[in-house]
């Protein structure tokens, strides 16, 4: 081999240069021109009406009107803007900020939704309305995913969380019917959840089967028993076990009057604002106090924590239990908040959802809410446009909350690093 | 604050009915280094998991300050004025050295909310006290390993430990770390906090320990003074006289026939793990890699057998580029592998220990013929390996996993030394090996080196590289510092461990 010839030895491989992933420019350079085609240039020549403020509130804010059309053109012209700055990133060698993707999904999103409207029977919706809706429907999720956030950074993963729901809006119907409080059944969905989450902790914990599995069986095993109790108990004798009755709205004077955000923070039921502060007391415990450093110590090293003196398998049991409760009373926003009656199955997997929303959401509460408001918004834009009447199957629109987890969880999480205990049950020695 | 006199009484610590600790005396006087001395898996971890609260004694006491005591848990050994350094660090990566300190002892203000600033506070206290030169807000996992460790020990400080375990505390540092850590137990004890300090290297025990005590098969041998000779402590670790030295003759170095050049692997986050090596090695000549683990010594070897991605450069043996070659066509071409870690890499726990042996021979005469193998030709080959490698094993069949870590690495030695060779490259060949097999398989390395093969030994463990070593390469994160011939002095080693260049200029 001489040492002085330049050329490559053989069995060397040229190596490309270190380049960020182009994951991120690549697919929002598609997705700008899908919506520039099908948004602009095919988009519906109509004007979309989008209304700020509603008939009845007492500040009035004049509608958006945006035409169809040169509205999609406009849209996508933007979208290929920052999808061009993100590919010039990417051959600088630079990875795209954070903020570039997130304010692509807000601009991408709002030509959807400007496409849909303006391509509907009935080309106008309430943006309030929407919002206030999206919100509705994520309390459940929030829930939900809470449940999830305090079980896995203390180690255990809670598949469970749809068993969790399902009992907790069965037993808040039962309850509350039997006693003729939904308060009372708010208290029992909570007591109910937390039953599942202990069957959950005491089997995963105590007797190390595997958390995954307990948490199907959980699941199965609730909407079994549930769908039992519906069909021989509630069906038969809906008067008596099976018209709870609907927590009451406690509109907040004043602010509840506020455009958008006022119905949204302050014209809740005890249950949404239960939520604001379960988010607002999880975070702040976990990242504050002393209790969280301890959780997260046992979710993220238990053996370190032992040696410390703290009792692992006892702080996640406690901790499972508490999130059973959570997502218990998520469960039953169900059956007090949304309607007032329990059907079979009635939870219809967004505890998966809000599992999805947990990890799309970091391990993090408020990552978690944010992305249950996420979820929230596309299972309300199902439901809105099929109100409205749009060219686009129902059957398609259906998929919409699905899709939207499937891309947020697969393509926008990236190497986001779950609590590294997680799913591994603690032996000692 | 009183010193702390700490006494074991008859320990015993059984799992199942196997003893790992048995009727165990042992008194740790106040203000004092105490080494226990013992080969690994004598018992020496158990005993001080005893100690710690981790686990139950099956029997004995524990006397504080001739207090009888009993631990249900580390909680309530640290109330004691026991901390523990492990050997494994005992830190939550993605917390902050406060929020390590922290943990299980928080200061907190009304209502359990975090305080951290008091930790802060307290972590600078010490650290100055004992020039530590730790950022409380450092986050662990982007720490080096030694300032880790002084985060452990800062843990323990904050609890006012009065009596220290160190677990194999220099088992990751560099030997300039390792002096420095002891220096930090001499203050500790100049402080008036003892320590039980538990090695099983002589070097380090015999210049800080005040009072030694050998543990064989779980049970104490005797006590020595650090004034003992390190022939007569290997000796009472292993229970027979042990030569510690070698004694091979020198090199005769042949024709240089191994030749790596300019040898990059590129990791996934895109930095150089092994970073523009060249070297080469002779016939009949050990070349031992030097370095502090995670210097690239394990991406260095592997690429060299064709079992890592992203590698550029040039590897030849007797001419032949390596690189790029299936690692079946690597091994085909004469190079015997002993990886670094047999229990993951080099055996197959729940074969027997016979077909261990033919892993890599497995398809080939005498051992098959077309797609049927030949068991007797097996069990024959096994019988001889057994004897000839002195393998203690029940018998020919019994699965490899059960056998002792010395036998294990035997039997990994015995198959990748069973075929003629045109180069053998070791991984820690003596990693977890008692003593006494150490100098078994060094003799088998030299006499590999005697019948004309070039050698490779990696090894992070010095005494080893200087034992072995015709050259010494030393790596650090990932560059070749400078291949020096043997006999360089430690110091110049240790140096170069840390990034420093044989000449004195910094690599780094």
């Amino acid at each position: 081999m001489s040492a002085t010839t330049t050329a490559p030895k053989p069995g060397s491989t040229a190596l490309p240069a270190f380049r960020p992933s182009m994951k991120v420019p690549l697919s929002l350079g598609i997705l700008a021109l899908v919506a520039l085609v099908f948004f602009g240039f095919l988009g519906p020549d109509q004007t979309a009406e989008m209304k700020i403020s509603d008939a009845g509130d007492a500040v009035a804010v004049p509608a958006l009107m945006i035409p169809g059309q040169v509205g999609g053109v406009v849209f996508g012209i933007l979208l290929l803007a920052m999808a061009a700055y993100s590919i010039y990133l990417w051959t600088q060698g630079e990875r795209s900020p954070k903020w570039l993707p997130i304010a692509f999904a807000v601009v991408f999103v709002f030509a959807l939704l400007v496409w849909i409207v303006a391509g509907a029977r009935q080309p106008s919706i309430s943006l309030a309305g929407l919002v206030a809706g999206s919100v509705t429907l994520a309390v459940p999720l929030v829930f939900g995913s809470l449940s999830g956030v305090l079980c896995e950074r203390v180690g255990v993963v809670n598949i469970a969380i749809e068993g969790q729901l399902l009992g907790g809006a069965f037993t808040a119907a039962l309850v509350a019917t039997m006693t003729g409080s939904p308060y009372i059944g708010l208290i029992a969905a909570a007591a109910a959840g937390a039953a599942v989450s202990m069957v959950l902790a005491v089997f995963s914990i105590k007797y190390l089967v595997n958390q995954i599995i307990v948490g199907v069986v959980l699941n199965v095993l609730v909407s079994g028993i549930t769908g039992f109790l519906y069909g021989t108990l509630m069906v038969p004798n809906k008067e008596q076990f099976n018209t709870p009755g609907r927590l009451d709205i406690l509109p907040i004077p004043l602010l509840s009057d506020i455009p958008i955000i006022g119905p949204i923070l302050f014209e809740q039921s005890i249950a949404g604002y239960l939520m604001y502060i379960a988010v607002a007391v999880v975070w702040f415990g976990l990242f504050k106090t002393r209790w969280g450093l301890r959780v997260r110590a046992v979710g993220e090293h238990p053996q370190a924590a032992d040696t410390l003196g703290i009792n692992v398998n006892a702080t996640r049991f406690w901790n499972v239990t508490l999130g059973g409760a959570i997502a218990g009373i998520g469960g039953a926003v169900f059956t007090l908040v949304t309607i007032d009656t329990f059907t079979k199955d009635i939870s219809g997997g967004r505890g998966f959802i809000a599992l999805a929303a947990l990890i799309f959401g970091r391990w993090n509460p408020i990552g978690a809410f944010l992305a249950s408001l996420l979820f929230g918004f596309a299972y309300n834009l199902q439901s809105i446009i099929g109100i409205i009447g749009t060219p686009v199957p129902s059957q398609f629109m259906a998929m919409l909350p699905y899709l939207v987890t499937i891309f947020a969880v697969a393509g926008l999480v990236g190497k986001s690093r779950p609590p590294a205990a997680s799913g591994i049950p603690y032996v000692k020695g | 604050m009183g010193v702390v006199k700490l006494e074991l009484k008859g320990i015993s610590k059984a799992f199942g009915t196997f003893y790992a600790n048995q009727d165990i005396d042992l008194v740790v006087e106040s203000g004092q280094i105490h080494c226990l001395l013992g080969e690994n898996g004598a018992g020496k971890s158990t005993l001080m998991n005893v100690l710690y609260g981790l686990y139950e004694p099956t029997a004995g006491q524990i006397l504080v300050d001739d207090q009888l005591v009993t631990f249900r848990g580390p909680g309530d050994a640290m109330a004691a004025g026991i901390g523990m350094v492990h050997q494994h660090f005992m830190l939550v990566p993605v917390f902050t050295v406060a929020e390590n300190v922290a943990l299980g002892a928080e200061p907190t203000t009304f209502g359990g909310v975090l305080s951290i600033e008091e930790t802060r506070k307290k972590i600078r206290e010490i650290s100055d006290k004992y020039g530590f030169d730790v950022d409380p807000d450092a986050l662990v996992e982007d720490l080096p390993v030694g300032v880790q460790q002084r985060v452990e020990i800062i843990k323990a400080l904050v609890r006012e430990a009065k009596v220290l375990i160190l677990d194999e505390p220099t088992a990751v540092l560099t030997p300039q770390e390792t002096d420095e850590l002891l220096d930090i137990m001499r203050q500790l004890k100049a402080g008036g906090t003892s320590i039980v300090f538990i090695s099983h290297k002589l070097r380090e025990v015999k210049a800080v320990s005040d009072v030694i005590t050998v543990i064989r098969r779980g049970k104490v041998v005797g006590d020595a003074p650090p004034t003992a000779s390190a022939t007569e402590l290997a000796s009472m670790m292993v229970g027979r006289p042990v030569s510690l030295s070698l004694n091979k003759a020198p090199a005769q170095r042949k024709e240089t026939t191994f030749v790596v050049e300019n040898l990059t692997v590129r990791a996934a986050n895109g930095t150089n793990v092994v970073d523009g090596i060249s070297f080469d090695i002779a016939q009949g000549e050990i070349l031992a890699v030097a370095g502090v683990q995670g210097n690239g010594q394990t991406e260095l070897t592997e690429a060299i057998l064709g079992i890592q991605d992203h590698v550029t450069g040039s590897v030849t043996l007797d001419g032949k580029q390596l690189l790029g070659l299936p690692v079946k066509d690597v091994l085909r071409s004469g190079v015997g592998f002993v990886p670094e870690d047999r229990t993951v890499d080099g055996l197959v726990g729940p074969f027997s220990v016979a077909e261990n042996l033919v892993l890599d021979l497995y398809d080939q005469a005498p051992f098959a013929s077309g797609i049927s193998m030949k068991p007797a030709k097996v069990a024959e080959h096994a019988k001889a390996k057994i004897e000839e490698f002195d393998i203690r094993t029940p018998s020919a069949g019994s699965a490899a996993g059960t056998l002792s870590g010395g036998n294990q690495q035997k039997v990994v030695m015995a198959r990748e030394l069973s075929r003629p060779l045109r180069l053998f490259i070791a991984s820690q060949p003596t990693r977890g090996v008692d003593v006494g097999s150490i100098e078994f398989l060094h003799k088998r390395i030299v006499a590999e080196r005697d019948v004309g093969t070039p050698v490779m030994i990696v090894s992070t463990e010095l005494d080893e590289v200087i034992e072995l070593a015709d050259r010494i390469a030393v790596l650090y994160k990932g560059k070749l510092v400078g291949i020096v011939p043997a006999g360089t002095p430690r110091d110049t080693l240790g140096l170069m461990m840390a990034g420093v260049g044989p000449e004195g200029g910094s690599d780094d």
